[in-house]
């Protein structure tokens, strides 16, 4: 049985590479954990998934800024191939540190020259917190979401996780394509504009989310999971990875 | 060779050195070494007819430290005690804790005491190593650095056991001054304890969090006789192949340095941590720690490992190349070429080359046909790999610069040269005898506002503001997280996570720590460290028969006999209890010397510290309990017997008054079954959560359970399991050991009772509403009622 081709990208700093290679392997995809520099050397290589996933760290150690280093390395060392990824609909996603990647090399929400319209600011806590968070997901552009819970519970462990758009025009924008696909509910606990979580580009095919969905793939991972009312379900990372691969979503 | 002058090399006169003089020197050099081994250096160079050079005399300082042998552990202590005569303890280490083990001779413990990390089976491929530092007068200094380097350098200990083990877990427990301290008691000279505080935990964190391994387990503790000598416990869990646990250098292999450059950062680094704290220490003998870096090295190391590119490996900690190069090559021989060495600047000297502790470094004994191989892999990630030197056959230590020789010793006298320390001990009883004691006095309607202190007391109310910061998440594998409930709500006792995504197997880890009984009991105190660690292990579904502990020990001046007995009390009772619990040791630590000088100038020591960190293999993680209540109606039951033991407890704290009274004791027999007991009736799903009993006794746990879960509990005090009649005091606050209170369903009630018979008693019932209830069932009044509200804003106020 092979499933989906997924690449895990890493380069120094990654540290979430494994939990969520194994993530896209409960959900049903083939995942092989790359290097960048292994990608960059072999151009060819990317066309040869069909899922990139960008998975959280500390890329590079967060110099100069979270994710910046690896996105410009991708923005400037590896942008063709990753729009002609993106063009023929395959589908990217950033967790976390990969959401910053993806932010700053202009993917998200994503435009034809690569500019940075949003960007992920210091908490307002002014410190790193790792905590489970509610999501309410919204109606996106990433139909392939569209069967998968609305209210979801997943763990954040970020110190640099505030959405904050260019302006309000950027916002509307987001909010009129149907790209913001994930708010905070009840607690907002970065200080995100307008409570965001998650965004994706105007396709619904390249989509960044500061939680960790590959932290909730087993029903074990939620703190809850001895209470009663948590056995049985499938748990939403699961669904979003099973989405993601293209395979059944069903909650 | 090192007979002539060279620019390179300085010799140091010692050959007629007197006393005095040669303790000058050591002095001087920051060597910190004694007079008796000074002679013996001074003998061995007598022999061979010259002077010593640099590079030499700190090869033997840092070989030699307290930090590196375990000086006072391996030595011969006399000891006395008042009243019952005298024992020789001929290496107190072996006589006592590493006898558990080797008593137990548990087929499942794969390596004990002869690596950087304790290892036992997880399976039949894979094995759990453990290792706990501590990383305490660097972080007085510099407590960002300090701290940071210290989880490093703990996280390095695991890359470098055996073959390498993949890091899993970090456990981090801290001891402070606290916060609100009165700056006429800080030191002269010393950083007030908000610095240390927020200093240690930021520069866990950033090294922690960078490095991708989760933080689940800790405490935090304050005490101020940590006022100008912190402890930072830093511990790290590895995963490692059961293949890759053995180490086999030959003759021929390349010495190969992996990861960061070398500095002059961290010089003398193990002899100042052996050595007291004093006024004007530079801050230069601490390293500087860079996370991705390391981040690096371990991404390479993990592959070729699997690779087998190398034979031997171990990482560079204190004394740098000199302890690492000095290890790997004790039994071949070795030959170094200094110069080879990638420095981060020019300018350093051989012997600063030799013995800088720059973080990030691993050396490797490597085949020389795999040397393309390897330098590829790292060449691919951006790491680098130099060879410095080769293992020999001539069991020497050869350093060479440019081709030049800068230090020649024999490996025997390296490794087995040092004379052994003779020390006395001297054990009289403490003034406060159990039964003078006064008991506590108490208004009735005093009962609720002392439980409200306790739950705010630092040591016990919530720690998260320090555990938030931290990813507890990271690998994916958490089951049992530092809280219970999705908000957050109460402590969980343990940490239980999964090392293989693709196993339901799980870790257990867990830890104890008593320092307020130390200073009226040491034997207790450490017996009642070891219960506490093993009880929070089995409170959350942990088997103490698949389990191992860790020692750490933090001591005060080694030199004054009263001190050293007190130690000695402490290891005998870790020999009685651990062996009573049939729980061997893995691997320990002792840091001596932890002194300081009050604003007075009065040499002081610091509280008698032991910590003793528990693992252990769950083989099913969906048959482990949390702590919040989580059924109105369900039963309560309290294990164990509760006895008048207020000494040393957080009741005396929070009253302002002196420690007295009995230290919990330990009847470890009964305790050993009882754990077992409650093992199987967690395994047969009686148990629906479980928290156990320590700081603060019943009405702190019972408080905590039921805020956790946020149903309210209604019970009888006077139903509990008492030996003799004891007062209410006691029954709310007293610190027994071995004792739990559980959750149990209405329906698993009879066959928890008969499986726990002797050891439980139903205190009463799980609650809707949000109240605690503690009553005297004999006198049918109301102890305490508080609404849970008020309990947790209680616990949640910010040390």
């Amino acid at each position: 049985m092979s499933g989906p081709r997924a690449m895990v990208l890493r380069t120094a700093g990654t540290n979430c590479d494994q939990e969520t290679s194994e993530a896209l392997r409960l959900a049903g995809a083939e995942p092989s954990v790359r290097h960048i520099n292994e990608v960059l050397a072999d151009k060819g290589l990317l066309a040869t998934f069909d899922v990139l996933v960008i998975p959280g760290g500390f890329s590079y150690g967060d110099d100069v800024a979270a994710g910046k280093i690896l996105a410009n390395e991708l923005r400037f060392k590896l942008v063709e191939a990753l729009d002609r990824f993106v063009a023929r609909g395959k589908r990217i996603i950033g967790i976390c540190n990969g959401f910053q990647v993806l932010v700053k090399a202009g993917f998200l929400p994503g435009s034809a020259d690569h500019s940075q319209t949003v960007t992920l600011a210091n908490n307002d806590s002014g410190q790193f917190q790792c905590h489970w968070v509610r999501l309410k997901r919204e109606k996106s552009a990433c139909e392939w979401l569209d069967d998968t819970a609305t209210r979801w519970e997943l763990p954040i462990a970020h110190g640099e996780g505030k959405f904050i758009p260019l302006d309000a025009k950027t916002l509307a924008t987001l909010e009129k394509r149907r790209q913001i696909v994930f708010r905070y509910s009840g607690i907002n606990p970065n200080g995100s504009i307008g409570a965001i979580a998650g965004i994706c580009n105007a396709k619904g095919n390249v989509i960044g989310l500061m939680p960790h969905p590959e932290r909730h793939v087993s029903i074990s991972q939620h703190p809850e999971w001895s209470r009663s009312q948590h056995k049985q379900k499938v748990p939403v990372g699961l669904q979003f990875f099973r989405g993601a691969v293209g395979l059944q979503t069903m909650d | 060779m090192l007979t002539k002058d060279s620019p390179l090399v300085q010799k140091i006169a010692i050959l007629k050195g007197s006393d005095s003089q040669l303790l000058e020197i050591s002095r001087k050099g920051l060597l910190s070494l004694n007079l008796q081994e000074m002679k013996v250096i001074q003998a061995y160079f007598k022999k061979l007819g010259r002077e010593p050079v640099d590079a030499e005399l700190e090869t033997l300082a840092q070989t030699w430290s307290e930090h590196c042998k375990h000086k006072t552990f391996g030595g011969v202590i006399e000891y006395e005690e008042e009243g019952r005569g005298s024992r020789v303890y001929d290496n107190l280490l072996k006589s006592t804790i590493m006898r558990v083990t080797e008593e137990l001779d548990r087929p499942w413990c794969w390596s004990t005491f002869r690596d950087n990390a304790g290892v036992i089976a997880f399976d039949e491929d894979w094995g759990i190593a453990f290792k706990v530092e501590t990383h305490n007068h660097p972080s007085a200094l510099e407590p960002y650095g300090g701290a940071g380097t210290g989880i490093g350098g703990v996280i390095r200990d695991i890359l470098g056991v055996g073959l390498g083990a993949k890091p899993v877990l970090n456990t981090d427990v801290f001891a402070f001054a606290p916060r609100s301290l009165s700056p006429k008691l800080i030191p002269k000279g010393v950083l007030p304890p908000q610095r240390i505080i927020n200093g240690v935990i930021a520069g866990v964190r950033d090294y922690g969090n960078r490095m991708g391994i989760p933080t689940a387990n800790g405490a935090v503790y304050f005490d101020e006789g940590y006022v100008a000598n912190p402890l930072v416990f830093c511990g790290t869990v590895g995963l490692i192949p059961k293949d890759k646990v053995e180490k086999s250098v030959q003759t021929g292999d390349l010495v190969v340095t992996l990861g960061g450059r070398t500095g002059r950062d961290g010089i003398h680094g193990a002899t100042f941590s052996s050595a007291a704290l004093e006024e004007g220490i530079t801050s230069s003998v601490v390293q500087i720690g860079h996370a991705i870096m390391e981040k690096r090295t371990m991404d390479v190391l993990l592959q070729a490992r699997d690779r087998g590119l190398y034979r031997g490996l171990t990482d560079c900690g204190a004394g740098g190349f000199s302890s690492a190069v000095g290890e790997l090559g004790a039994e071949t021989g070795v030959r170094v070429d200094l110069e080879k060495v990638p420095l981060k600047y020019h300018g350093l000297a051989p012997w600063e080359i030799w013995v800088s502790e720059s973080q990030e470094r691993m050396v490797l004994a490597v085949p020389p046909a795999n040397w393309l191989e390897l330098s590829e892999l790292c060449g691919s990630e951006g790491v680098e790999a130099t060879i410095i030197g080769q293992f020999t056959n001539d069991h020497q230590l050869n350093l060479r610069y440019e081709g030049e020789t800068v230090g020649l010793l024999d490996m025997e006298f390296v490794h087995e040269g040092m004379p052994r320390v003779h020390r006395k001990a001297a054990w009289y009883h403490p003034v406060a005898e159990p039964k003078s004691a006064k008991r506590p006095r108490f208004q009735q309607r005093d009962y609720g506002s002392t439980l409200l202190k306790l739950l705010a007391h630092p040591n016990i109310a919530a720690k998260k503001w320090v555990v938030r910061q931290y990813d507890h998440e990271v690998q994916g594998g958490s089951v049992i997280k530092p809280f219970a409930g999705f908000d957050q709500r109460g402590p969980n006792d343990a940490c239980v996570f999964r090392p293989r995504l693709d196993s339901i197997q799980g870790v257990v880890v867990s830890n104890g720590f008593n320092p307020s009984y130390g200073e009226l009991d040491p034997y207790w105190m450490a017996a009642c460290a070891i219960d506490e660690a093993l009880r929070n292990l089995v409170a959350v579904g942990g088997n103490i028969n698949h389990a191992a502990i860790l020692d750490n020990f933090c001591w005060g001046d080694s030199q004054d006999p009263r001190e050293l007995a007190a130690l000695v009390r402490a290891c005998q009772a870790c020999y009685d209890i651990a062996k009573g619990f049939g729980v061997p040791f893995i691997s320990g630590k002792d840091s001596f010397n932890n002194t300081w000088r009050d604003p007075n100038g009065k040499l002081r020591s610091i509280p008698r510290s032991l910590l003793i960190s528990a693992i252990g293999v769950i083989k099913d993680i969906t048959q482990t309990v949390t702590m919040d209540t989580k059924q109105p109606g369900d039963w309560i039951f309290l294990i164990g017997e509760t006895r008048e033991e207020l000494g040393g407890s957080h009741l005396w704290k929070v009253l302002d008054k002196p420690p007295q009274g009995t230290v919990p004791h330990v009847q470890v027999a009964k305790a050993r079954e009882c754990f077992e007991l409650l093992h199987q009736a967690i395994g047969k799903g009686f148990v629906r959560a479980c928290h156990d009993l320590s700081e603060g006794g019943v009405a702190v746990a019972a408080a905590e359970m039921a805020f956790g879960g946020e149903f309210g509990m209604d019970l009888d005090i006077h139903k509990a399991l008492v030996p003799h009649a004891i007062p209410d005091s006691a029954l709310l606050f007293s610190e027994s050991a071995s004792r739990f209170l559980v959750e149990v369903p209405p329906m698993a009630r009879p066959g928890f009772e008969a499986l726990l018979k002797g050891y439980c008693a139903a205190l009463g019932r799980v609650t809707k509403k949000r109240t605690l209830i503690l009553r005297n069932g004999r006198t049918r009044r109301i102890l305490l009622k508080q609404p849970l509200e008020r309990l947790r804003a209680a616990w949640e106020t910010i040390a």
